[in-house]
């Protein structure tokens, strides 16, 4: 902890619209509480990455609650070979890019349509995609499993020649349900662009696409950096449609892959820890990126509807 | 489905949707229909279909042998399947637990952290980092910790004094605890951010004058902030209730990846415990999906309810 203490005191400060009467009160008390909670919180983390840290020789010898006697990425090395995870991280990749564009494009093509055009069904259009985000995904999957069992798909879109076991069944149920929760923070976001805007080019002549395409999407881009952020995170980081509706292995998502490894690798936790932290390692990276924009989508949708 | 709707509601609307050319329509049919089918495709379809097939047997593979057989499986899972109701009485726990501990805990959090203090984003940060991780990775975390013979928990257990083997994640009256805290390690950094939004948006003012008429800390929170958060707090308890119907993932990690095991059994496990695997218990699934579904909708129409109040003024 100490080493992120050096950052700028504006950085960490919340800005706020006023500032605190006088000198501010010594918070000690406070500040231990709060360290040692954010601590405490940290500590599954910490240990992960120690337990990922040392050789199992090791652990075996002297457990694994003791000091260690050498450290190194050898788990690492050995998960990432053994496994196959860059084959895993690579369908990760294939499903997550197409599922996130996917779901921006529709969800904001419906946005634009419920919130700039007063048309007689838009709260009920509104309220179908969100409540579709909230239904849980197991009331879906009975259906859906046969379903993807019965649509045929070429030769050149999916080996398995139908939607079940393919990239693009799990694409699809990704941009189709998450389209909800984007549709939703979107429709509020191009609600606060002023109607005049689209009302100057209508008087202009310029047709609805070019609106669509050159006025509205434009304007919002902070809302897409926030969506993108936070879809790409919950896209990468599921793995129930996957384990549902694909059904060899090597075609897996690597959070779904990584189950799979669970029963292979039972017996060395210290592998296992590695493989777990390497999955994480892009949703962090993220994540301290933009952080950001991770917290306003998460916010906007559900804080301040 | 998209040129039924165009009929504008004012005169002033009147106006500007007749600019709408052909090539307009057009193009907001294709920018609406195209979302919409695939909703109503992948979405509300299969979910009226779980009604359906609910009230029917099928094993699965043919289409035609699907069976009306009404209430059938509804009086066989609440009468006659052994892992239905311990399953209601664990969603039930998880609920209480989530709305009970983590849930206060993150608004504790938040109200304490969104003051002028230093650090406030590094804290902020600890404690929301689970809730960015995948709950597959999350239950690999804790099975580190409660693995009965190389976990943490039990490590520093027999450190204090030894003779401990417990197997938090084997024993039927400790598992759905052990998997209760990993839940909540994650639950309490998303309340809290979620919270942190709301107090953003709240009023300094009205907590000064609090402080000036002598209220401490605990009573301007319980008095003025928390009353008059309320959409914040209906987001919240929708969240949970949400999350506690759909608790399956971290469950279904730590359970070892087979299914529901015996004394964490969820609804949402018991659903693809009958369509993963075994095909004749399609009827069965759907109507525990149903079930999910039906408490689902309490909350959902809360939160529509909520959320589209002032709009529809």
């Amino acid at each position: 902890m100490t080493t992120t203490l050096t950052r700028p005191p504006s950085d960490v400060r919340e800005p706020r619209t006023r500032p605190a009467p006088g000198k501010p009160r010594r918070q000690t008390g406070r500040h231990l509480m709060l360290g040692g909670i954010a601590l405490l919180w940290l500590v599954p983390l910490l240990w992960a990455v120690y337990t990922s840290l040392r050789p199992y020789s090791d652990t075996a010898q002297h457990g694994y609650l003791s000091w260690p006697h050498s450290l190194g990425l050898g788990n690492f090395t050995d998960a990432w070979n053994q496994s196959g995870m860059p084959h895993f991280f690579w369908n990760s990749v294939l499903i997550t890019v197409p599922s996130v564009l996917g779901t921006l494009l529709f969800s904001a093509a419906v946005a634009f349509f419920v919130s700039r055009f007063d048309f007689r069904w838009n709260i009920v259009l509104l309220m179908l995609f969100t409540a579709g985000n909230l239904l849980p995904a197991q009331v879906l999957i009975t259906p859906l499993y046969r379903l993807y069992l019965l649509i045929p798909l070429p030769e050149w879109m999916s080996d398995s020649l139908l939607l079940y076991n393919s990239a693009w069944g799990i694409i699809a149920i990704h941009i189709a349900y998450q389209s909800g929760f984007c549709t939703f923070v979107l429709s509020n976001y191009m609600k606060t662009i002023p109607k005049e805007i689209s009302e100057a080019a209508l008087v202009d002549g310029a047709p609805v696409w070019r609106q669509f395409f050159q006025i509205i999407l434009p304007l919002c881009r902070p809302a897409f950096a926030a969506l993108a952020t936070l879809e790409s995170i919950w896209i990468y980081n599921d793995f129930f449609w996957p384990l549902a509706l694909v059904e060899t292995g090597d075609k897996r998502p690597i959070t779904s892959a990584l189950a799979n490894l669970q029963g292979q690798y039972f017996t060395n936790p210290n592998l296992i820890a590695a493989g777990a932290l390497m999955t994480a390692i892009p949703t962090l990276l993220v994540y301290f990126a933009l952080q950001r924009q991770f917290i306003s989508g998460l916010t906007i949708g559900s804080g301040k509807g | 489905m998209s040129s039924a709707p165009l009929a504008p509601k004012s005169s002033r609307t009147r106006s500007r949707a007749r600019r709408l050319t052909a090539g307009d329509r057009v193009f907001l049919a294709v920018v609406i229909g195209i979302p919409l089918a695939a909703l109503l495709f992948f979405v509300w379809l299969p979910a009226l279909a779980s009604l359906g097939l609910s009230f029917t047997t099928w094993d699965g593979i043919d289409l035609a042998d699907i069976h009306w057989t009404g209430f059938d499986n509804y009086q066989q899972i609440f009468g006659n399947y052994p892992p239905f109701w311990p399953a209601v009485r664990h969603n039930v726990i998880w609920l209480l637990f989530t709305a009970l501990l983590p849930t206060p805990f993150g608004i504790f959090l938040a109200y304490q952290l969104d003051r002028k203090i230093r650090f406030t984003r590094i804290y902020q940060t600890a404690i929301f980092l689970p809730m960015v991780l995948s709950l597959a990775v999350v239950g690999f975390i804790w099975e580190i910790i409660y693995n009965p013979d190389t976990g943490l928990l039990n490590g520093i257990l027999n450190a204090a004094g030894p003779g401990h083997h417990i197997d938090w994640l084997g024993n039927p009256d400790l598992n759905l605890w052990a998997v209760l805290v990993a839940s909540g390690w994650r639950h309490t950094g998303y309340i809290m951010i979620l919270y942190l939004a709301g107090l953003k948006g709240f009023d300094p003012a009205l907590k000064e004058a609090a402080a000036l008429d002598g209220a401490n800390g605990r009573q301007t929170f319980l008095r003025v902030v928390f009353p008059a958060l309320k959409p914040v707090n209906v987001i919240i308890l929708v969240v949970t209730v949400m999350e506690s119907l759909r608790a399956f993932d971290i469950v279904y990690v730590l359970g070892g990846g087979v299914g529901s095991k015996p004394g964490m059994e969820l609804l949402s496990l018991l659903i693809t415990d009958n369509i993963i695997g075994e095909s004749s218990h399609i009827g069965y699934g759907s109507a525990l999906a149903v079930v999910l579904l039906l408490v689902s909708l309490a909350a959902i129409g809360t939160f529509l309810v909520q959320t589209f109040r002032k709009e529809d003024q």
